[in-house]
């Protein structure tokens, strides 16, 4: 919690993205405690990973300081403390935590822990559930991260391009008008 | 003890709000993108929180066999495992962008590539 505030008021990027590496891996030991393993574990190597490293190569190839404003931020402050009542107001109807009553523990919840042992013969539910019940949701998990790299390697790819070109370092479509001067590269109609 | 057993949910919801908050409220793009993180945890947080159960284990069978042993709820933790996933793949994907944006513009602020955008206009007009 105390981090969360720390990243939001922190202005220098760098601090910001290695706090948020430390909150992903208190998250993840938050994780444990509350018995998921598997859950913990990914946090810890995706989100505080992963996630870090590639924010800080963003950083490298952009700047590491944010300008500070002074312009006032109180509707979005509004805004949030609305949703936040809001949420909270909905949390309250929410079953108390630990409650083995609770209506998630009641549905398909029981058949998982009783059977999946014996049916699938992983003594991992979470693997078992995962790989085998709902096998078709980590079909389209597979989407979406090929999905996302292949647009990574778009976006990136086309810069490397431009890179190896000294002649026109600016921008690819700055090629089609040699009339225009280097500055005008920065502006967007060129740059769509 | 009862106003104690929504402090999970209190977390979650203040975790949120962090997010949400530097998401609409901050300039800076990276920002935004840490924000956008902070939101997902908090989401899990409120996942794995509902799959918890007074006393129960992690949901492995453990190698004795498994009588009397209670498990918390392993389908939250199955659908966080996918989420972190492809959240991973989302802040890819926007950190990728912003590396585009910053060559395009020179910024990484939504203001100033704002102020671009217009100069662009005014003289696109002007021509």
């Amino acid at each position: 919690m105390v981090i969360a505030v720390a990243i939001v008021r922190m202005h220098n990027l760098f601090a910001a993205v290695m706090l948020s590496g430390i909150y992903s891996l208190l998250m993840a030991s938050i994780f444990v405690i509350l018995d998921a393993v598997d859950v913990a574990f990914t946090e810890a190597a995706v989100g505080a990973g992963i996630s870090t490293v590639l924010m800080l190569g963003t950083l490298s190839l952009t700047t590491s300081r944010e300008k500070i404003h002074v312009r006032p931020s109180i509707i979005p402050l509004i805004v949030v403390i609305a949703t936040g009542g809001m949420l909270l107001y909905g949390a309250s109807g929410m079953p108390e935590f630990n409650n083995p009553d609770a209506p998630i523990h009641q549905h398909v919840a029981p058949r998982y822990i009783n059977v999946s042992p014996v049916e699938v013969g992983v003594p991992n539910m979470v693997t078992s559930v995962l790989a085998s019940y709902r096998g078709y949701d980590t079909l389209g998990e597979l989407t979406v991260i090929f999905t996302a790299g292949v647009g990574v390697m778009l976006l990136l790819g086309r810069r490397r391009r431009v890179k190896k070109d000294p002649v026109a370092s600016s921008d690819n479509t700055a090629k089609n008008d040699p009339d225009a001067p280097e500055k005008n590269a920065a502006t967007p109609e060129v740059s769509t | 003890m009862a106003w104690l057993g929504h402090f999970n949910y209190w977390i979650f919801v203040f975790l949120m709000m962090a997010g949400f908050y530097t998401v609409i409220a901050r300039g800076n793009l990276i920002k935004k993108i840490v924000g956008l993180n902070i939101f997902q945890t908090s989401v899990f947080l409120l996942y794995i929180t509902m799959g918890k159960v007074a006393g129960g284990t992690a949901p492995i069978v453990p190698e004795g066999g498994s009588e009397g042993v209670v498990y918390s709820n392993p389908i939250p933790h199955v659908l966080i495992l996918t989420a972190i996933v492809v959240g991973v793949a989302t802040t890819a994907l926007g950190l990728a962008l912003i590396v585009r944006i910053n060559e395009a513009y020179g910024t990484i602020e939504e203001d100033e590539i704002q102020d671009i955008e217009e100069s662009g206009d005014k003289k696109e007009r002007a021509t």
